[in-house]
C-alpha cells in the first residue's frame, strides 16, 4: 500500500515519560474517526531530534517536525495538517535563536552539512540509519588501500583547512612512508575569526568526523588517532566524547573493527587557546604536551609528524567529506564544483550581511551569490565594499571581483585565500585600514615569537596602522609596510607569519585611496576612524531636549533646554553616546 | 604547600596518569579549579611530573587560557575577532570599559569583575558576542551589555554574593 503521508513518533523512553504513548492513541483515533487510515501511515521512529521538547514527531513527507506535543495537539494536528494540508506553525520546533540552520537556499548544496539538523548527534543509530558507517564497513568489506586513494584522486578532494592540498597525495606519502607506529590527527583547532563550520559539523554530526578518520587509518596503517579541538569549543568536545564512546560499544573503533584485523581508537585533545596551534606542526607539538610552537617542514607530519611518527593530518571539513565520497563514488563529488576545486565548501558567513550563518555551496559560485542570494544582500541595503575570506591570513576583494567564481586558485589570484571558510561581508561604513589595522592587532598577539620577521615585523606594522588610524600617519609609512609585509612573508616559518601580511597587502592594493586618505587628508572616509572624525549636532534638527548634555561623560556639551546644542570637540572623547541617546538623530558624523 | 593544593595537584595527575603529555590538559583542569596558576602550582606540578620548573612554566605562559595571576569573581570575555569586530565590537568594547572602569586586561579593585578577550568563539553570526563566566550573550548593543551586567549584579545580591 503507498501511503500518502508518514508520521514518525518518537518512541525513545525519555519521549514515552512524558506521554508520547498517549499522544500517538490520539494520533491513531483521529486518523480513524477522519477514515485516513489507508492514506497515513504511524511508524514508531527511534529519537528524531530534539527529545528534550517531547513528545515529538514528525510529519512526511514535508519533514514538519512537531515538539512538545500533548493528545489534543495530536488532534489538531490530524486536523489541520493532515486532512487540510495546514501545517501548524506555533507546535512546530523552533532552531534556538542563537544558531540558526535554516532551509538551504536554491544555490546551496548540502553535503558535509547534510545531517546536521536530521539526526541525533548523540545517539549513532541515528547516523547508521543515514548511510553511517556504511563507507567504512565498504571499505574493510574488500576495498584495498590504494582502491580508496583512487577514489579519493577522482573525487579531487583538496584539504579544507585552507591550503587546499590534494587528499589522495598527502594520504599516500603518509601511507609510503616506512615505520610501524603512524599517527592519523584531525585539526579540530578552527582559530580562524568568523570561522566556526566546524563547530557546528562537531556538534552536529560527529561520527562523519570519526569514520573519515578510521578511512584514513585504514589506508595510512595507523592505529592511533587523535582530534585537536579548542577548548573553546565545550559542546563539540562532550559531544565528540558521547559518539567516540558509541562508536567503541558498537565496535567501530578498538580492535578488529567489523570483525576484520584492522584496529584503530581515537583519542581527544583539547587546546588552551592559542591561534598558532591551528598550524598542524604547532598543533602536533601542543598534542606532545609542550609549548604550542611550528617547527621547519620538510620533515612533512607525513614522515615525521607526531613524536616523530609518520603521521596524515586533516581538518574536521575534509575528514567530513570521506564517507560520502567513498559511499557515492569519486565521480559524483567530482561533477561539483570548477576543474581544479571540486565539492563543495562551507562557509559561515558573517558581518554586514542580511542572512550570516554557514551555508555550503559548490566550489565555483561567484562571490555575488554567495551575498546576494544565499546571505540576502548587504544588511540594511547598504552598498556592498568588501568581503574578507580566509580568516586573519586572508585578503579583502573589493567590489569588482563581486562575479569572480569561487575556488582555490581564484581566491589566491586576487590576493586572499580559500583559508577554512571565513566570509566577512563588509559594507561601506567599513574602514579599510582599521580592518587592516585590526587583523594586525590579531597576528602580532598571536604570533608565537619564534621567528623574529613575525614577532617583531608584525609589532612594526601594527604601529604603523596605528598611527595612520590616530590621525599621525607620515609620508613613506605606506611605502613602509609594503616593505615590511614582503620581508615577513619572505622571512616567516609558518603560515601565519607567512600570511599575516595578506590584510594590509590587500587592502592596499584595492583601498590605497582609503591609506591616502588618512594620511595625507586627515580624513577618514568611512568616518570609523575616531581621531578622524568630529561629532556635530545639527542646529536645524536639535529639539533641545538635553539628552545628549546629560549623558555626554565628559561634559563636552552645551546648551540650554529648547535651544540648540553645541559639541565642544576639544573636550569630546568621541565615544559616540550623543548620538546613541539623540531621540531625533541630529548628531552627525563628519 | 597547603593540603587543598596538593589535592587538586594529585587529582589531575591521577586522572592523566602521570603523563607528561597531558601537561596542557592538567594546566587547563587545575586553573579551572583554582582560578589561577600560582608560582607554587607550577612548582608542585612540575615536581611531582619530573619536569624541569622552567618548562612548565614556557607551557603555562604560552595558552592564553591558562592564568597567571587571580582573576575575578565574574570574567569577561569579550570577543575580538573581526566578524564581531565588523559587527559593533569596538562599541561593545568602549561600553565595557566605561561601565566597569577599568581597561582590558584588568580587575576592577573590589575583585569582582576581570575583563578580557577572547578569540573567536565561533558564535560569529550573533556577534559582537561577550562570555560572562560560561554563559556566551550575542547581538550585543551597549544597552544589552548594561542590562547584562545589572543581572548578573543582581543574582550575586540574591546569592548573598556582594
Amino acid at each position: 500500500m503507498v501511503y500518502r503521508a508518514h508520521v514518525l513518533i518518537c518512541g525513545e523512553p525519555r519521549c514515552v515519560e512524558k506521554g508520547a504513548r498517549d499522544v500517538e492513541a490520539a494520533l491513531t483515533q483521529k486518523i480513524q474517526e477522519l477514515g485516513l487510515e489507508n492514506e497515513v501511515q504511524i511508524l514508531e521512529a527511534s529519537a528524531l531530534g530534539h527529545g528534550e521538547q517531547g513528545p515529538e514527531l514528525v510529519v512526511y513527507p514535508e519533514g514538519v517536525h512537531y515538539v512538545n506535543l500533548r493528545p489534543e495537539d495530536a488532534t489538531r494536528i490530524v486536523e489541520e495538517h493532515l486532512f487540510k494540508g495546514r501545517p501548524i506553525a506555533e507546535l512546530q520546533y523552533k532552531e534556538p535563536p542563537s544558531e540558526p540552520l535554516p532551509a538551504p537556499s536554491h544555490k546551496e548544496i548540502r553535503v558535509v552539512l547534510d545531517k546536521i539538523g536530521k539526526i541525533d548527534p548523540e545517539n549513532i543509530d541515528d547516523y547508521i540509519a543515514l548511510d553511517g558507517y556504511a563507507a567504512l564497513a565498504k571499505v574493510l568489506g574488500g576495498m584495498s588501500r590504494d582502491e580508496v586513494l583512487v577514489v579519493l584522486k577522482t573525487s579531487g578532494l583538496r584539504g579544507r583547512g585552507g591550503a587546499g592540498f590534494p587528499t589522495h597525495l598527502k594520504w599516500s606519502f603518509a601511507k609510503n612512508a616506512p615505520g610501524d607506529v603512524k599517527y592519523v590527527i584531525c585539526n579540530a583547532d578552527e582559530g580562524d575569526p568568523g570561522a566556526f563550520m566546524n563547530r557546528r559539523v562537531l556538534e552536529g554530526d560527529p561520527h562523519a568526523v570519526i569514520e573519515g578518520m578510521a578511512i584514513a587509518a585504514y589506508v595510512i596503517g595507523a592505529r592511533q588517532g587523535y582530534i585537536y579541538v579548542r577548548a573553546e569549543y565545550p559542546i563539540a568536545i562532550s559531544t565528540l566524547r558521547v559518539a567516540l564512546a558509541q562508536a567503541r560499544e558498537y565496535g567501530l573503533l578498538g580492535e578488529n573493527i567489523l570483525d576484520t584485523h584492522f584496529s584503530f581508537d581515537l583519542e581527544i585533545r583539547m587546546g588552551a587557546g592559542a591561534f598558532v596551534c591551528g598550524e598542524e606542526t604547532a598543533l602536533m607539538k601542543s598534542i606532545e604536551g609542550v609549548r604550542g610552537m611550528p617547527t621547519t617542514r620538510p620533515p612533512f607530519p607525513a614522515t615525521s609528524g607526531l613524536w616523530g611518527k609518520p603521521s596524515n593530518i586533516n581538518n574536521v571539513e575534509t575528514y567530513a567529506n570521506v564517507p560520502q565520497i567513498l559511499l557515492k563514488g569519486g565521480a559524483w563529488f567530482a561533477s561539483m564544483g570548477t576543474e581544479k576545486s571540486k565539492g563543495t565548501k562551507t562557509f559561515a558567513v558573517a558581518g554586514k550581511v542580511a542572512r550570516t550563518g554557514l551555508i555550503e555551496v559548490p566550489l565555483g559560485i561567484t562571490i555575488r551569490e554567495i551575498v546576494y542570494d544565499v546571505g540576502g544582500g548587504v544588511l540594511d541595503g547598504k552598498k556592498f565594499k568588501a568581503v574578507q575570506t580566509g580568516g586573519p591570513m586572508g585578503g579583502c576583494i573589493p567590489e569588482k571581483y563581486l562575479d569572480l567564481p569561487v575556488d582555490y586558485e581564484n581566491l589566491a589570484a586576487v590576493g586572499s585565500i580559500m583559508g577554512s571558510g571565513g566570509f566577512v561581508v563588509m559594507d561601506e561604513e567599513t574602514c579599510m585600514v582599521d580592518i587592516a589595522r585590526f587583523f594586525m592587532e590579531f597576528t602580532q598577539e598571536e604570533s608565537c615569537g619564534k621567528c623574529v620577521p613575525c614577532r617583531v615585523g608584525t609589532r612594526r606594522m601594527l604601529e604603523i596602522l596605528e598611527h595612520i588610524c590616530a590621525g599621525k600617519g607620515k609620508p613613506g609609512d605606506i611605502e613602509m609596510l609594503e616593505t615590511l609585509a614582503e620581508k615577513i612573508g619572505f622571512g616567516s616559518l609558518c603560515g601565519l607569519g607567512q600570511g599575516a601580511p595578506n590584510p594590509v597587502l590587500s587592502t592596499l592594493e584595492h583601498f590605497r585611496d582609503e591609506y591616502e586618505a588618512h594620511i595625507y587628508e586627515k580624513r577618514c572616509p568611512a568616518k570609523v576612524c575616531k581621531a578622524l572624525i568630529e561629532y556635530r549636532i545639527e542646529a536645524e534638527t536639535c529639539i533641545g531636549c538635553t539628552r545628549c548634555a546629560r549623558n555626554c561623560p565628559v561634559n563636552a556639551i552645551s546648551g540650554k533646554a529648547k535651544q540648540v546644542h553645541v559639541i565642544d570637540p576639544e573636550t569630546c572623547i568621541r565615544c559616540g553616546i550623543c548620538a546613541q541617546v539623540c531621540p531625533v538623530d541630529a548628531v552627525k558624523v563628519e | 604547600m597547603d593540603k587543598a593544593l596538593t589535592q587538586t595537584i594529585h587529582r589531575a595527575l591521577t586522572r592523566h596518569a602521570n603523563s607528561q603529555e597531558s601537561l596542557v590538559e592538567m594546566l587547563r583542569e587545575i586553573n579551572a579549579e583554582l582560578g589561577y596558576l600560582s608560582a607554587e602550582t607550577l612548582g608542585g606540578l612540575a615536581d611531582a611530573l619530573k619536569l624541569p620548573r622552567s618548562q612548565v612554566l614556557s607551557v603555562a605562559s604560552f595558552y592564553s587560557m591558562l592564568d597567571l595571576e587571580p582573576r575575578g569573581t565574574h570574567v569577561i570575555k569579550l570577543c575580538q575577532d573581526a566578524p564581531c569586530h565588523v559587527a559593533g565590537g569596538q562599541e561593545i568594547w568602549e561600553t565595557l570599559e566605561r561601565e566597569l572602569g577599568i581597561s582590558f586586561g584588568a580587575t576592577t579593585p573590589d575583585g569582582k569583575w576581570t575583563l578580557l578577550t577572547t578569540s573567536c568563539i565561533g558564535a560569529c553570526a550573533v556577534g559582537p558576542v561577550m562570555m560572562v563566566d560560561d554563559d556566551i550573550y550575542g547581538n550585543l548593543t551597549p544597552e544589552r551589555v548594561r542590562e547584562i551586567l545589572a543581572q548578573v549584579a543582581d543574582q550575586d545580591r540574591a546569592g548573598g554574593r556582594t
